[in-house]
């Protein structure tokens, strides 16, 4: 059905696509490794500025006060790649240290302890996700916003007025405190968090259905994928990780408290998204989460080491949240670049 | 290429659907057969949309039957009509942006393992599922960039060429394609019509819904029409018969 003068004008167009097809793919895949290029840049540059930066122990710092926005992110990043958001996640953490807290006044087992956080992480997650489900809300935000005003209610009436509660079974406080091998002891609870959501995203079709939902939600259901329980499994798994957050730093602590996890929904958020998942859903992977963990970790270091003030750290974070979101748009702008480029290309 | 002596595929009998008022089909009905294509034509209105959309299992007919192989066909919801043998590609495509044609192809019926695992919890068999696709691509012909890149990132038509591929794969008794290539070029429109002809050649039975004639007299083996909702005629379509379907489809043929 092609005419003649179709072919003719394509020809010069179809090379000027191609010429711009390999900038536009150069600057999609730059996009892509963006933000580990903005993490090592970051620390070559902070290294030069404060020589005390890349001190083992100060490393080995830096990863154990990254350990708790890291292993909360993880989760986080699951239901953001769903188009979702968790917001609860903070006051989530508070009221689960603060049910371990409880839990040791009454017996000494570390595991009872532990499993009580974990579960008051899961069950707070579960809860959003079935009011969010079932309960048909237009949006994650509004439930995870309640229950996070519940748990912040609930974590400090429970603790009667403390802001906060000494003492941790030892093994907890090994966790959260301790080191091995030069590294911290949380390093390695993030990194098994890590591992086993890597199984279950990248091999599992559980994974893959998450991928879909966050892709298309209405489609996904039209193929039969249970949306539904693939979201309501996002948010119990948010929550675990908030109850194991939990864990983390009420080792570090030697304590829990009411007031813990503040702002931690937002820490999660910005590493999410500045590691460079999309906040459109669908899009982002679980090294995206753990390097933007580990930049907000690094930055909030950095800052410390030169004595800047924790509010122009609140600052820097904001910056870098819109910057980071700036770039999401501009991927997709790309992406619509490359398929206008393909079809040019199309003989 | 309608032999009367095959029995067809599908068969919609006196389908009667109302929304409130509106009264969208009047006592339709309709057979298709394999290695056949129909055309279904009709103005906007004319209920093309929601008697496809009664096939494929969105809607539910208020009267009448549908049949499959001459058995009632379990159209209660769009995954029982896939799993019934019928696959639609409508104009959205229903493709997933951010995954790869071959996650596209297999998504919500991943090859994985081990069997005994609900299937949420097996583990996909990447290999399997990257070469089937790649097998059938080749096979219809479908030239694509890259296998490993997510679609959002290929042209309309190529998009519009991976939901017709995958509607082929999985339909063991009917595709339906609804305008398939409205939002296409001249060039991207000829590589989908070459695939549809490829689908019939291969023994599918294909419903095509389009408004465009060119496409209609190159393409279709019959043409049904509808208008306000009634089947108003059913021919073989042909440059010469082209302006009486033009007539069936706006009304004017007194």
């Amino acid at each position: 059905m092609a005419n003649q003068s179709d072919v003719a004008t394509a020809a010069p167009e179809g090379d000027r696509a191609r010429g711009g097809g390999s900038a536009v793919s150069l600057a999609l895949r730059l996009l892509g490794v963006g933000p580990l290029l903005i993490l090592i840049a970051l620390a070559v540059a902070i290294s030069l500025l404060t020589p005390n930066f890349l001190k083992p122990a100060n490393l080995s710092n830096i990863l154990a006060q990254s350990a708790v926005i890291a292993v909360v992110a993880i989760g986080q990043h699951l239901v953001i790649l769903t188009r979702g958001i968790d917001l609860s996640v903070g006051a989530n953490l508070a009221l689960a240290t603060v049910m371990g807290g409880l839990m040791f006044r009454v017996t000494d087992s570390p595991t009872l302890v532990i499993l009580a956080m974990l579960a008051a992480g899961t069950v707070v997650g579960a809860v959003n996700g079935l009011f969010y489900v079932f309960g048909r809300l237009p949006h994650p935000f509004i439930i995870t916003l309640a229950t996070l005003s519940i748990c912040k209610g609930l974590a400090l009436e429970l603790s009667i007025g403390h802001t906060t509660m000494r003492g941790m079974p030892d093994a907890i406080t090994f966790i959260g405190g301790a080191s091995s091998f030069g590294f911290p002891n949380s390093f390695f609870v993030v990194f098994g968090v890590a591992t086993i959501v890597l199984v279950l995203t990248k091999t599992m079709v559980w994974g893959r259905w998450i991928y879909a939902v966050g892709g298309d939600p209405e489609s996904a259901r039209e193929l039969g994928i249970p949306v539904k329980g693939v979201l309501l499994s996002t948010y119990m798994i948010s929550g675990l990780c908030a109850g194991i957050g939990a864990v983390v730093l009420s080792g570090r602590t030697g304590a829990s408290s009411p007031l813990y996890g503040n702002l931690l929904e937002l820490d999660t958020i910005a590493a999410v998204i500045i590691g460079g998942a999309s906040f459109l859903g669908g899009r982002g992977n679980l090294g995206h989460a753990l390097i933007g963990a580990l930049m907000i970790g690094v930055i909030r270091n950095a800052l410390n080491l030169m004595n800047v003030n924790v509010f122009f750290q609140m600052i820097a974070i904001g910056v870098i949240i819109v910057a980071a979101v700036e770039a999401d748009v501009l991927r997709n702008y790309l992406e619509k670049r490359a398929r206008t480029i393909q079809a040019a290309k199309t003989q | 290429m309608t032999a009367a002596a095959t029995p067809p595929v599908l068969t919609v009998r006196n389908a009667q659907k109302r929304f409130g008022a509106v009264h969208a089909l009047k006592n339709v009905s309709l057979e298709a057969y394999r290695g056949e294509v129909l055309a279904l034509l009709g103005d906007n209105g004319a209920g093309k949309s929601t008697l496809v959309k009664c096939i494929s299992g969105v809607h539910a007919l208020d009267e009448g039957e549908i049949l499959l192989d001459g058995e009632a066909a379990p159209v209660h919801s769009p995954a029982a009509a896939r799993r019934a043998g019928i696959e639609t590609v409508y104009q959205d495509l229903a493709l997933f942006d951010n995954l790869t044609p071959a996650e596209n192809f297999y998504c919500g019926r991943e090859i994985a393992w081990p069997r005994w695992l609900p299937r949420g919890l097996r583990f996909l068999d990447r290999r399997a599922m990257n070469r089937d696709t790649a097998a059938v691509l080749e096979r219809l012909r479908v030239k694509l960039p890259k296998l490993d890149a997510p679609v959002a990132l290929m042209s309309g038509g190529q998009r519009q060429a991976i939901a017709v591929a995958r509607a082929t794969v999985f339909a063991r008794k009917l595709v339906i394609l609804d305008e398939p290539t409205a939002a296409l070029g001249l060039r991207e429109s000829r590589k989908v019509l070459d695939l549809i002809v490829q689908l019939r050649a291969e023994g599918n039975a294909v419903i095509v819904i389009t408004h465009n004639m060119e496409q209609v007299v190159e393409l279709a083996d019959r043409a049904v029409v509808l208008r306000q909702g009634r089947k108003v005629g059913e021919l073989r379509p042909s440059r010469a018969s082209q302006q009486e379907l033009v007539s069936m489809i706006v009304g004017a043929e007194g």
